[in-house]
């Protein structure tokens, strides 16, 4: 759906809203660019000068600093100048809207913003009202997407698993409010996965999600059977007890990822989370730990994704 | 046009010998790519030496990104040896501008701070927009400004061509 | 004063009667005098030509916002009222969504002698069902039904408390005062900005799901079912709302329904990437509701289409889509959109013009939508073939919201007449 303002008429990108709309040839233009990006940090200099002289800012209007940190990093290795801006309700409160904000900054000669919003859309508007050659970044729109998040993820299961073709993925929990697993949804079909599942109860999953080209599972065990990836997500911890679950304690007994429950994945199945993580929830520690977590390797593909995708707008001028 | 070009193979062969005797067993040969990597393996087969041989791809320190953009690049850097205080023999097709060997001492350098460098070109076309020289050179060419010159892989054999630019 | 006219070679179509012949219409003092035959010893002081048009009764047009009080950032009275006649529409019921609410006699006052003074297009106010519209203590229903309010209602400030509706039910029938509701539960609705569906889904919009709709109309029709009050629904969106009210019409239950325009023709679809002008109470829903509330609409279930026009400036809908005000500019749409949907649905005229004349003067109780000798001569001459495209140009309203911008439509007022005056001509 936001093919049209993310391509630019020559079909290159020009701003990431949403991994929905995509074509494959621009995920896996990312997804390679990224992998020149996990070598360089590797290296003794993690930092290129691609985007030397070029101004990113981070425009957060709902706090994240853990998200924020790594558009910063992969900016910095890409030698950008960065500037962060942590406006969470304030800008509201002072009658500064959205457009007013970005319009100023701007002046300011930003060649790129990262902008995180509580409201799906706004990174759409925003790209909507810059001027041409300056590029936009979702950096997560209310529940409505987060594609660098995506994009990582399924970064981090071609890594693992090389050939999407004949994957089994399931993403497991609070998909309802999930822009991860909508962004991971969208980037997964595309590539050619050709069995994604969400699994959770009623209340977590939004209505029509099978509309989306997954199958649904309320069954955990049916679920996870067969699978070679497993995604969990973070249930955030104010739906944990309320009108949609009863408390954590029965979401963990029924859905947390337990050894016992991906027992029933495919031996070699690799285990995937967000973060952050509730241990005890959503992933008990001795999966989160264990051998067939990939975790803590998604958080480092995540910097050169971001880095890819920087460097590819930039480029995209 | 072709004709008036050196053979590459044979520019190989007299550069095996220029190199010789200075080259040891520590000695790290280097090619940029793709022609300058297809020439250092050569080179590294001719004159037997003991470590591998390493490949630079310059991609992210190119001077005109912005106007070209980040193209799809399969290829990376890889040093299959430490390159802090070595000798680096760094070997390249065709030395014209000199921004390639800008980019790639560049890249060089984001894996450590070698003791020397020196550049090995297979051919010389003149040209230069930087204050940069080969210190071995297999054969010094004319070509129309209008031409590029383009190292290519056939049947085994590498042989140089020269191309009407794309403007 | 005007004169005597005549309006000649027009198309003249009546829904009301079904009338539907080239007829001359005689106008004196306000009032239609003659059709097709002239009163005796009638002399026109001018001659309107026709030919090629299409006469019928001025539109009524059950919900436009007039944005006065309060609001004049937004639109004003003089701005909205010359859209109203630019589309055709020469009366109009104005929910009492201003600042102040429509909640005193004096307000609703002021209101109807600033529209007299216009002399454009006839007002009738719709009061607030309770006091600033806050959903506990009731309007002084009495004293504003004198003042002229032909009806009563929450607007889109929804009651949640169903016992605080069924007292005002019961009071308003003991009165015989019609009570106006928009059919959501506002606790299922649960602040959400889209029709849940594939669309909400995938552009991760809260959703609104469509038994907020049915809930709140099942507890709206229970309670006309204990207290006989006169209900008019307002907004009718889903499929499953249409068939309930054809039920409650089939039991006999004193209830009307409206639709809005915009939802014969769209659905959540149109919200595309966030469209904030696609951002509308009732949401846009899916396109099986739309195609029943065109059928619906057809075969009179639904009485009555209305613009539910709300001019929003750019500052309230440059924003977000959860955060845009809703609504989209209609007055000017109603017209061409109405004759659209009568032509897809293979509708001759005087059953689609009835939609936007004869059945909302039916509701509203007031004697227009009729083209009869001795009603006034509020008419309207349209060109059902004059195509144009929507745009800041072309529009009167102040409100540039609509989905509809930079499409063309077709048909248009050429000339609208309020008391045998004309108010607007193209």
């Amino acid at each position: 759906m936001s093919r049209s303002l993310q391509l630019g008429p020559d079909g290159r990108l020009v701003h990431l809203l949403s991994t929905e709309g995509l074509p494959a040839e621009t995920l896996r233009h990312i997804l390679d660019t990224a992998d020149q990006f996990v070598s360089v940090n590797e290296r003794e200099v993690k930092k290129v000068p691609l985007l030397r002289g070029r101004s990113l800012f981070n425009v957060f209007f709902e706090n994240s600093t853990r998200t924020r940190t790594t558009f910063e990093i992969a900016a910095k290795r890409l030698s950008a100048d960065v500037v962060n801006l942590n406006i969470g309700a304030s800008s509201t409160a002072k009658g500064e809207s959205l457009l007013d904000t970005v319009w100023n900054l701007q002046a300011m000669d930003a060649d790129m913003f990262v902008v995180r919003h509580k409201e799906a859309g706004a990174p759409h508007l925003v790209a909507r009202h810059v001027k041409p050659g300056v590029h936009v970044i979702n950096a997560g729109d209310g529940r409505h997407a987060h594609p660098t998040q995506g994009l990582l993820d399924v970064y981090t299961i071609r890594h693992y698993k090389k050939d999407f073709s004949r994957l089994v993925v399931a993403i497991v929990g609070d998909i309802l409010h999930s822009r991860v697993a909508r962004s991971q949804i969208h980037a997964l079909k595309t590539l050619g996965v050709p069995e994604v599942r969400v699994i959770g109860p009623r209340t977590l999953l939004p209505a029509d999600v099978e509309r989306l080209g997954v199958r649904v599972f309320h069954d955990m065990a049916a679920g996870l059977r067969g699978c070679d990836v497993v995604m969990t997500l973070r249930l955030q911890s104010e739906r944990m007890s309320g009108p949609l679950l009863p408390s954590a304690g029965e979401f963990n007994k029924a859905y947390g990822l337990t050894p016992e429950k991906l027992a029933q994945a495919s031996p070699d199945a690799i285990v995937m989370h967000p973060g952050p993580m509730n241990r005890g929830v959503e992933i008990d520690s001795s999966v989160a730990d264990g051998g067939q977590s990939v975790i803590m390797p998604q958080v480092t593909f995540g910097i050169a994704v971001r880095m890819a995708v920087m460097a590819i707008l930039a480029g995209n001028a | 046009m072709a004709a008036r070009l050196p053979e590459a193979e044979a520019l190989i062969d007299s550069l095996a010998q220029a190199l010789r005797g200075s080259v040891n067993s520590e000695t790290g040969l280097v090619g940029i790519y793709s022609g300058g990597a297809w020439v250092a393996q050569r080179l590294h087969r001719a004159l037997g030496l003991q470590l591998p041989v390493g490949q630079l791809a310059i991609t992210l320190h190119r001077d005109d990104f912005d106007r070209i953009g980040l193209h799809r690049e399969q290829r990376r850097s890889h040093l299959p040896f430490p390159v802090e205080g070595r000798d680096i023999l760094l070997v390249d097709d065709v030395l014209h501008t000199g921004r390639t060997i800008r980019a790639a001492l560049n890249e060089l350098w984001d894996f450590g701070r070698p003791k020397s460098v020196r550049l090995v070109a297979l051919v010389d076309r003149g040209g230069r927009e930087l204050p940069i020289a080969a210190d071995f050179t297999g054969a010094k060419v004319d070509v129309d400004a209008g031409e590029s010159l383009v190292l290519s892989e056939e049947n085994g054999r590498l042989r140089l061509t020269a191309v009407k630019a794309s403007p | 004063m005007s004169g005597r006219l005549t309006i000649e070679g027009a198309r003249v179509v009546d829904p009301a009667s079904g009338h539907d012949a080239v007829t001359a219409i005689y106008v004196a003092d306000g009032a239609i005098a003659g059709l097709g035959k002239a009163p005796d010893g009638f002399r026109a002081d001018a001659v309107i030509d026709a030919k090629g048009l299409v006469a019928c009764p001025g539109l009524v047009d059950l919900a436009a916002r007039l944005r006065e009080p309060g609001f004049e950032y937004r639109a004003t009275l003089e701005s909205e009222m010359r859209a109203a006649v630019a589309g055709g529409v020469t009366s109009l019921a104005c929910p009492p969504d201003t600042e102040p609410p429509l909640d005193e006699p004096g307000l609703v006052e002021m209101l109807k002698r600033r529209a007299t003074s216009l002399a454009l297009a006839r007002v009738y106010p719709i009061g607030a069902l309770t006091l600033g519209l806050g959903g506990e203590r009731l309007a002084e229903m009495g004293e504003l039904a004198e003042a002229g309010c032909v009806g009563f209602s929450q607007a889109d400030a929804l009651l949640s408390d169903p016992h605080v509706l069924r007292q005002a039910l019961r009071y308003a029938s003991t009165f015989g005062f019609s009570v106006w509701l928009r059919p959501q539960d506002s606790t299922l609705a649960h602040g959400g900005v889209a029709h849940e569906g594939e669309v909400a889904t995938r552009l991760g919009l809260s959703p609104i799901p469509e038994v907020a709709e049915t809930v709140a109309l099942k507890t709206i029709l229970t309670l006309v079912e204990e207290t006989g009050a006169r209900v008019h629904v307002a907004r009718l969106s889903t499929a499953r709302g249409v068939a309930l009210m054809r039920d409650a019409k089939a039991q006999g239950l004193p209830v009307t329904c409206d639709v809005g325009v915009h939802h014969l023709h769209l659905c959540d679809r149109d919200v595309g990437d966030f469209d904030p002008n696609a951002r509308l109470t009732p949401p846009l829903r899916d396109v099986r509701d739309r195609d029943a509330l065109r059928r619906g609409l057809a075969e009179g279930t639904i009485d009555a289409v209305c613009s539910d026009h709300a001019p929003v400036d750019d500052d309230a809908k440059q924003v977000p889509f959860g955060e845009a005000e809703p609504g989209a500019t209609g007055l000017e749409l109603l017209l061409p959109l109405v004759l659209q949907w009568g032509r897809e649905a293979g509708l001759a005229l005087p059953a689609t013009l009835g939609a936007v004349t004869s059945r909302p003067a039916a509701i509203l109780d007031a004697p227009a939508g009729r083209i009869a000798v001795g009603m006034a001569a509020d008419l309207c001459l349209l060109d059902p073939q004059a195509a144009w495209v929507v745009s800041s140009a072309t529009l009167a309203s102040q409100g540039r919201n609509t989905p509809f911008l930079g499409l063309e439509l077709v048909g248009r007022a050429v000339r609208t007449l309020v008391n045998g005056r004309v108010v607007h001509a193209a």
